[in-house]
């Protein structure tokens, strides 16, 4: 086939790209431009957006002998990632922006210009698999259960998964550094990236207090009493318990969790740690990276965190969302966050909670 | 096969520059020494110096070797602007950045206050405006500093009638790209300075030359041993100046057939795609390049197609990440940044044969439909 590999400049999509050389594929790389004001070098554990990404990148193509382009991605990065960022916590909910960034960029806007050009499909170093079976073309968990990417991925639909390869979905970490080094790609000891690419400093309640301004409103407990003010409700979190700075303290000491963010009033309401308790969801705009879901109640998990845990549960589609009822009660989910179901290990698909109780 | 079409960017060097650069890689000695070795070295470097001064039309003293065309620019520039107290920099809009980004930085650092001539829709500088500058600020203005062809659409500039209107202004030319290509004559012209390069011309990298008007004396960008007429220190790098004066002196550039080459690409063009625009067709330009837009595509995609075919073009401008930009050679002539940025540089040398003619013409036409495929669905 001829394929699109996304390169970061880190050791992950660098080892995918050469995999997919050795498996026969013709393969061109291309780094994705997603800031059009780049950094010159990257700081900390935060990827892909600076000048030195797109020279190691560049430099990994090299070695590994396959044309290399760089394609401008910054006007549909920044509308499809950024912006959502942005107005999802202006609505008090808790994005992932890296799954938008799989859903809008990587295998939207890249795969559908790939094969516009005549290729068949992309290739990316995210850590899944993929499987024939008599459902078609599914998605799966990859083996290093410390590294899985399936949760990001589960915004693709059956078509973009067809059009989608993951070489290392089937090795560990630890052996991908090992295989990068052997491939001599200098890019072998570079840290994994962390966190939200477009946030330099790692800080995202001050990246959005910068943007959005610093609105102060009251923090209040469930009855109403304003306990205390914040700056700005949008750099809370669910299930948040430090920072605070509440003044009136509880009648038995016990510490007080974010319960809610109300964007409208811009009110944050705090309460118990057993009022964080939530039992069902339901998420809004659904996709199925397989057979589509019905209203018929189904068992498997449903995880609500990058590299959270796959909680028991029972799954259907009631009007359109997708509601998973937790066996075991999970303490502190945010609207906005993504629900991914799983039935062993392959992804079901995902949804965006828009709702919990 | 593959096609080589970029040779305004860099073209090969000459058999006879390799030859002559090998035997002098193989030559022990440093220019500046005085014993038998560095004198023998320093003969080579003369002869080269005096056969460049010769191809264009200067005195041997007015050469200054450089490390780049780029560092001739910068030389130029600076140069002229501190050796005055006057501030106003005048130049064309279409500069190389070598031009551009030196006069920047001296409008950032310096005080410099940039003034840039514009061009008409054809690509060539507006004559009448350059005029009403001179008249209006004529004791302030440092330097004019306007290319002789411009590099992305190959268009000649009326270099003759800038110095003309300039009077006793001191010009700067940036002959990079014309430099072997086109009849080109520093004293006929009137220049106070000149820049030309070693790997536009056949010669190696590396290696370029200020051309500066005896007497003329600028400040200095390295110190250092004062080598080259105390305005460029560091050892000669005779190489590649045996190199570039080797390929200089061939004359082996055969302008007629290079035009007929890009002549039958750009008529075979225009039949496979009559939307297509030939940008600065209607003016004088090099023989070997052509600058066309096809409307509806991005130019990353439709490089990266014919790259894929094995036919090496251009897209003009990117930024330090790499990032393919508008040009500001095309916006400087009224495209907007969309149309700019659906234009493509083909560019012909000594080298370039019928065959690839029809090659890359053999391999545009599916190029170019799944680069309007590839475009509209980035629109969507």
């Amino acid at each position: 086939m001829k394929i699109i590999a996304a390169m970061s400049g880190g050791v992950d999509s660098a080892v995918a790209a050469a995999r997919a050389v050795e498996a026969g594929h013709e393969v061109i790389g291309v780094h994705l431009a997603l800031s059009s004001n780049p950094q010159k070098y990257r700081s900390g554990a935060r990827g892909c957006c600076t000048i030195e990404d797109s020279h190691d990148a560049r430099r990994a193509a090299d070695v590994i002998g396959i044309p290399f382009y760089i394609w401008d991605m910054a006007d549909e990065f920044h509308e499809g990632v950024v912006e959502n960022f942005m107005s999802e916590y202006a609505a008090g909910r808790t994005p992932n922006p890296c799954l938008r960034c799989n859903e809008k960029i990587k295998f939207a806007a890249v795969l559908d210009r790939a094969k516009a050009m005549g290729f068949d499909g992309v290739v990316t170093g995210h850590y899944a698999r993929t499987r024939e079976s008599d459902m078609g073309r599914t998605l799966h968990r990859a083996i290093d259960p410390l590294k899985d990417q399936s949760y990001v991925l589960a915004v693709l639909n059956r078509e973009q998964i067809n059009g989608a390869i993951f070489p290392l979905g089937d090795t560990e970490k630890v052996d991908i550094r090992i295989e990068a080094e052997a491939r001599g790609l200098a890019v072998a000891q570079k840290p994994d990236s962390h966190d939200i690419c477009f946030v330099p400093s790692g800080d995202n309640a001050g990246w959005l207090r910068d943007r959005m301004g610093s609105e102060v409103g009251p923090i209040v407990d469930q009855a109403g009493n304003k306990l205390g003010e914040h700056k700005g409700a949008y750099t809370y979190t669910i299930g948040q318990r430090k920072g605070l700075g509440l003044t009136v303290p509880t009648a038995d000491g016990s510490p007080r969790f974010v319960l809610k963010i109300e964007p409208v009033s811009n009110t944050v309401v705090v309460g118990a740690r057993e009022d964080l308790a939530v039992t069902s969801m339901r998420g809004e705009r659904p996709i199925f990276c397989g057979p589509e879901v019905g209203a018929a109640p189904l068992r498997g998990f449903v995880q609500v965190r990058a590299h959270g845990a796959a909680l028991d549960c029972t799954y259907y589609v009631d009007n359109g969302q997708l509601v998973a009822e937790l066996d075991a009660p999970l303490l502190g989910l945010a609207t906005g966050q993504a629900m991914v179901i799983y039935d062993g290990d392959r992804v079901v698909g995902s949804a965006t909670i828009c709702e919990t109780a | 096969m593959s096609v080589y079409l970029d040779h305004a960017a860099t073209t090969p060097m000459f058999d006879v520059a390799i030859d002559a650069m090998n035997s002098s890689l193989r030559k022990l000695g440093n220019p500046s020494s005085l014993h038998t070795e560095g004198r023998s070295t320093r003969k080579d470097v003369e002869d080269a110096r005096e056969k460049i001064a010769k191809a264009a039309h200067c005195l041997a003293s007015e050469v200054i070797f450089t490390g780049s065309g780029t560092e001739a620019n910068n030389a130029a520039i600076k140069g002229l602007f501190w050796r005055t107290d006057k501030k106003v920099i005048v130049v064309s809009s279409i500069e190389h950045h070598a031009v551009l980004d030196p006069a920047h930085w001296l409008v950032e650092h310096e005080g410099a206050e940039l003034i840039e001539i514009p061009v008409t829709t054809g690509g060539v500088i507006d004559l009448e405006f350059l005029q009403k500058v001179v008249a209006d600020r004529r004791n302030e203005i440092a330097l004019i500093s306007v290319m002789h062809s411009n590099n992305e659409t190959g268009v000649i500039q009326p270099i003759a009638d800038v110095v003309s209107i300039a009077g006793d202004i001191p010009v700067h030319c940036d002959a990079v790209q014309s430099f072997t290509k086109v009849p080109l004559s520093f004293k006929e012209l009137g220049l106070f300075a000149m820049t030309i390069s070693g790997h536009k011309v056949g010669g190696p990298l590396g290696i370029g030359a200020l051309i500066l008007r005896r007497a003329v004396e600028i400040p200095a960008l390295l110190h250092g041993g004062g080598q080259e007429r105390d305005i460029r220190s560091g050892t000669l790098n005779a190489p590649s100046i045996v190199g570039l004066a080797a390929a200089v002196e061939s004359n082996l550039f055969d302008a007629k057939k290079v035009a007929a080459l890009r002549n039958s690409f750009e008529v075979g063009v225009m039949a496979a795609r009559p939307d297509a625009v030939i940008n600065g067709q209607s003016a004088e330009r090099l023989p070997g390049i052509s600058n066309i837009t096809f409307p509806g595509t991005q130019s990353d995609s439709l490089l990266l197609l014919m790259d894929s075919q094995k036919v090496s073009c251009s897209t003009g401008a990117a930024c330090t990440a790499g990032v393919h930009r508008p040009s500001h050679v095309l916006m400087a002539m009224g495209l907007t940044d969309v149309v700019s940025q659906s234009s493509l540089r083909f560019s012909f040398g000594s080298t370039s044969t019928e065959t690839d003619v029809a090659y890359a013409l053999s391999v545009l036409p599916d190029v170019i439909t799944r680069g309007l495929a590839a475009h509209s669905v980035g629109r969507k």
